[in-house]
């Protein structure tokens, strides 16, 4: 977006105006999120940058809510809990949801946008009905409560993301590939998992994180179905944040932040082995 | 496409009866080939669908249904709710239903069920859970005639309307909890009325959840198409890294982005912090940013932004710039040449961001409950309500078919404009 | 198909092995016990709960925070007829109503309870109204107005419960909870009604407009808080001039946190709070060891060495001490105290079980409006 040698003033301004808008926008987007970093090394009880904090003086910094953090049971049981819950939930949606790519992708799937529309609804539906449906039909079937209940709750919810990122991959996917391997007399077992399996790996990889993500940042599920024993991380910021803030959920945060960072780079690098693999140029 | 590989099967075999191999006719073999390749296909998403149903279609299906059972009266007053069918509505009911329903408190007492009759009588008229629990703990004493001994124990039995509301909700479905999630209720005559001025909420809820997304929409368009466009017209280099910049919140915990905005929004918080120190607001004038409307607008806006950024990026990559150029060329200023050539183009992708965005905050709960104090609230938040404290599960079931309602009307105009197959992630 | 099979497997595999990391570890008793949270649950722990599991090495307490929610919790549990909760503390509004739909069990009080050291049944030495069918009173609490000292200048200190109602001598915002309960009574009581005859005029329609007119006087001076906590910290941060809370956590943000509150109990609203006994659960008899202990007269008075909430048996009064770790009388601080107990306004649950559906919504359709 060069600007043209042609350009007047008056064009000439409101470049400048523009890249400083998008700046601001940009700004808004990211500044929330990086401000919590240094306020997680607060002093002070305090939400806000402190004197000291200002100056740069070391005393205004410290690492007592990630102490805080470390030494309290419930953070860490709520840590276990999430990657319990978030790798169970993950397992079930990206096998059954990778399944099920491979089906609709196929051109004979019958049926295939009404059962697109039925694996597509846990993400259309707004949580708390699904919260509020499943807390009825959980507790009826003795299954609220307990971490199956949750972990199954959590894999429906992430099969949509799963679907959608593997149906793409699929897409972009040269059947020719497949029936070059037929005809050189491999199997369906072995043309699924020597050729097949690679291409679409990163889509599926994709999927998972998605679906990891979808689970380990979910609360409102676990609002309504999880008992004392099965709270996770977001649970417990819940009423970290309603009840009482104190600046150890900024710590918590800053963690979470970290983790966000490397699912997004491991994604990008995924995309570009997606592209590379499949000759695609980046336009 | 099921019918093209049949066209095509078809063209095949018109061109003269081909033999496989096997001897067979060639149209029988593909045929049977192509019957097995779709079972193959069908059973490949079956475990999912199955999954689907029975952890999350299911349950949602018996929600909704729970906005119209109505169980009580019919399971623990059998013989009144029998013996009331009977009455025209005029004066009071005949011994007989009195009878009946001393009986069915005799039968009760002890057990759950004038409790629960109790509660659910309660949303129709205020009063009747201890109406219901005074007259069990009497009936034993109870002496014929019952119409006068209950009356004059308790006046409330002497009210047609009591009788009216029992009557009412003596069959196993009731629309009452969906009358009460549109403001609306029965007088005493049995008509549907609006309820009091002061006792509406739910309508006007509706609409502010309504306006509120709209809202959110229209900023995050707003804030979107300026740094989609930019993306779309820099280098892959360049626009990775932006890229970046918008998936990173997209990635972050809710929760996370949550709290930041309590953390720059509140009294004692960054922003009012910053505004005092450059000294555009005294320190007794802080704002009030966060615990009301402009929380959840500006904490919601950041959080739904990357949704409509991705699809409008999707777009604009795919408008090829001698268009602008060429409207350029044939004397268009550029803002003409923006707003009628570029924009007409990018509608595919405001309308899928903005349908996606506005599916996705009129069913939003987390936020507004966290920011939204009580200006900031939604519909969701009272389904939560009902849900956990008030215990009205009716009436949450019923808001809540509304609510889903809404949102599948929206999702299938969402499917017929854009099509879900092109929903893409990151 | 055989990949199927094998994702099959594995996912079993792994769930297998979730379960079982899942599944308590010893055979030993573990009671799981609900209540409000923060400083209430800590002051259980202290009196009751650490005390007990040291007498009783078999036995392991577990805290759930989901005493808000409990009606709920109990509905959905019995529904399933999984009862995982073995002791909850609340209401005794909502003890009313869940021992009417039979979700808890009868108590036979002074078959389960301990009877007092001079041997007063249990029956005659709770506080006179207390015990419910199903309810066991731990303590006597009260909703009462609290300001910041620092909001309002030295000779300009508010002093009662109309000082809330008056925004031109007293400005500043003021944080109510955001429900009827305990506002309604307060609009009444500061527009000249006895404490005694609020619930008179709170069942008549005229009296429920005469509560909101009034109440309609400050509303755009309020804000509304949801969970106990968050009162103390709308106080403490300065967002509210005055607050309404529980008494238990306004002592705790002025005498232990230090904060300069000054509590108001004029008017203040007195309540019940106790535990009840999930029916259906796994572990009631340990459950009511449990209790015949930990409501006896010298365990009661022990919880107000960490909070400031009367204890509900009569003999526990004169053990009240002082606080465990500041020292001082907490006397003065309870509830009870004549000196507090001047013109309380008694929380009629029979009122707020009838009414509390209708009035609720109408209280939600004001706050929105």
């Amino acid at each position: 977006m060069a600007l043209p040698t042609y350009a007047g003033p008056l064009e000439r301004s409101w470049y400048y105006a523009f890249r400083i808008i998008c700046a601001a926008i940009f700004v808004f987007l990211i500044a929330p999120i990086l401000i919590i970093i240094p306020l997680s090394f607060n002093a002070e009880p305090y939400f806000t940058f402190t004197r000291a904090m200002l100056t740069f003086d070391p005393d205004g910094y410290s690492l007592r809510w990630y102490e805080d953090f470390w030494n309290s049971t419930s953070w860490m049981a709520s840590i276990r809990n999430s990657f319990i819950i978030a790798i169970g939930a993950t397992i079930v949606s990206t096998s059954l949801g990778t399944l099920a790519a491979l089906g609709l992708s196929r051109s004979h799937m019958p049926f295939r946008a009404a059962i697109m529309g039925v694996l597509i609804s846990p993400m259309i539906v707004p949580l708390i009905i699904s919260a509020a449906g499943m807390f009825f039909f959980y507790s009826k079937i003795n299954m609220a409560q307990t971490y199956l209940g949750i972990i199954l709750a959590h894999a429906a919810l992430g099969t949509p993301f799963v679907v959608i990122t593997v149906t793409a991959t699929l897409s972009g996917f040269d059947h020719s590939l497949t029936r070059a391997a037929a005809s050189l007399g491999a199997d369906p077992t072995t043309t699924f998992f020597k050729v097949t399996m690679p291409l679409i790996l990163p889509g599926v990889i994709s999927g998972a994180l998605f679906a990891f993500i979808t689970s380990f940042d979910e609360v409102v599920i676990v609002l309504f179905l999880a008992g004392v024993e099965q709270r996770t991380i977001p649970r417990e910021m819940w009423s970290g944040i309603r009840e009482s803030i104190s600046p150890t959920i900024l710590a918590v945060a800053s963690i979470l932040i970290a983790i966000s960072v490397l699912l997004l780079l491991s994604l990008e690098l995924l995309r570009r082995r997606n592209e590379r693999l499949r000759g695609i140029v980046e336009s | 496409m099921a019918q093209a590989t049949i066209a095509q099967t078809d063209a095949v075999t018109s061109s003269g009866s081909m033999i496989t191999a096997s001897g067979e006719p060639l149209k029988v073999s593909l045929a049977r080939a192509e019957r097995r390749k779709r079972l193959t296909a069908f059973f490949l998403v079956v475990p999912l669908l199955i999954f689907i149903l029975i952890t999350f279609i299911i349950p949602i299906g018996d929600m909704a249904l729970n906005s119209v059972r109505n169980p009580e009266v019919v399971t623990y007053l059998p013989r009144t709710a029998d013996a009331i069918q009977e009455w025209d509505g005029q004066g009071l009911p005949d011994e007989v239903v009195f009878e009946a329903l001393v009986e069915d408190l005799r039968e009760g007492m002890g057990t759950p069920a004038i409790g629960r009759v109790g509660a659910r009588l309660n949303y129709e008229k205020s009063g009747m859970r201890s109406t219901m629990q005074r007259a069990g703990r009497a009936a034993r004493q109870l002496e014929p005639p019952y119409r006068e001994t209950l009356v004059e124990r308790d006046a409330t039995w002497g009210e047609p309307g009591t009788w009216r509301v029992i009557q009412r909700e003596s069959s196993p479905f009731t629309l009452s909890y969906f009358i009460a999630a549109l403001d609306r209720t029965y007088d005493d005559e049995g008509n549907i009325v609006q309820v009091r001025e002061d006792q509406r909420i739910y309508v006007q809820l509706f609409i502010r959840t309504f306006m509120l997304s709209l809202v959110i929409t229209a900023l995050t368009l707003l804030l979107g198409f300026p740094i989609a466009y930019l993306m779309a017209h820099q280098p892959a280099r360049i626009a990775n890294l932006l890229m970046i910049l918008v998936l990173l919140p997209f990635w972050t915990s809710l929760l996370v982005r949550t709290s930041s905005w309590i953390v720059m929004l509140q009294q004692q918080g960054v922003l009012n912090d910053l505004m005092v120190l450059v000294g555009l607001i005294g320190d007794d004038g802080r704002l009030l940013m966060v615990y009301n409307q402009t929380g959840t607008i500006v904490a919601m806006t950041h959080i739904l932004l990357p949704f409509m950024v991705l699809p409008l990026y999707s777009v604009m990559k795919t408008i090829p710039p001698s268009y602008m150029r060429a409207a350029r060329s044939l004397g268009a200023n550029q803002w003409t040449a923006f707003w009628r050539i570029y924009v007409p183009q990018t509608t595919a992708g405001i309308g899928a961001g903005g349908v996606l965005v506005f599916i996705i905050s009129i069913g939003y709960y987390i936020t507004p409950a966290l920011v939204g104090g009580q200006s900031g609230q939604m519909i969701s938040n009272f389904i939560a309500f009902h849900m956990q404290r008030s215990l009205n599960w009716g009436l949450a079931a019923a808001l809540g078919t509304i609510l889903l309602a809404a949102v599948i009307l929206l999702y299938y105009l969402y499917n017929r404009i854009i099509g879900v197959d092109r929903l893409k992630l990151g | 198909m055989t990949i199927q099979m094998k994702t099959g497997l594995l996912a079993s595999a792994a769930m297998g092995a979730l379960v079982a990391t899942a599944a308590p570890v010893a055979a030993e008793t573990s009671l799981t016990v609900v209540s409000w949270g923060g400083a209430y649950t800590a002051s259980q722990q202290r009196a009751y709960h650490e005390p007990y599991m040291e007498q009783n090495p078999d036995v392991t307490i577990i805290n759930d925070d989901g005493s808000a929610n409990a009606l709920a919790g109990l509905r959905a549990q019995s529904q399933a007829g999984n009862v995982t909760w073995d002791l909850v503390d609340m209401l005794p509004s909502d003890a009313q109503l869940a021992c009417e739909e039979g979700l808890i069990l009868q108590i036979d009080h002074d078959e389960m309870l301990a009877a007092a050291p001079d041997g007063t049944p249990a029956s005659e030495d709770f506080l006179p109204g207390s015990l419910g069918d199903c309810f066991i009173p731990q303590i006597v609490y009260s909703t009462v107005l609290t300001f910041n000292t620092e909001m309002f200048p030295e000779d300009q200190q508010p002093s009662s419960i109309a000082d809330l109602f008056d925004v031109e001598n007293y400005p500043g915002r003021r944080a109510l909870q955001d429900r009827p309960g305990t506002n309604l009574e307060w609009a009444l009581y500061a527009d000249g009604v006895h404490p005694d005859e609020i619930y008179d005029v709170l069942r008549t329609p005229e009296g429920v407009d005469r509560a909101f007119a009034k109440l309609d006087t400050i509303k755009d001076h309020l804000v509304f808080w949801t969970e106990g906590s968050q009162a103390p910290q709308l106080l403490a941060d300065k967002e509210v001039a005055f607050s309404t809370g529980y008494n238990g956590r306004m002592f705790n943000a002025a005498e232990v946190e230090g904060q300069p509150f000054q509590i108001i109990w004029d008017g203040q609203v007195v309540e019940w709070d106790g535990w009840v006994v999930p029916a259906g659960g796994n572990n009631v008899e340990a459950v009511m060891d449990y209790l015949y202990w930990a409501t006896d007269s010298q365990r009661l008075a022990d919880q107000a060495k960490y909070i400031s909430y009367g204890p509900a048996r009569a003999s526990s009064g004169e053990l009240v001490s002082t606080h465990a770790d500041l020292g001082i009388d907490m006397n003065p601080h309870m509830p009870t105290h004549p000196d507090n107990y001047q013109t309380p306004i008694i929380l009629d649950n029979e009122f707020w079980t009838d009414y509390g559906d209708e009035l609720r919504e109408r209280f939600a359709s004001w706050m929105l409006n």
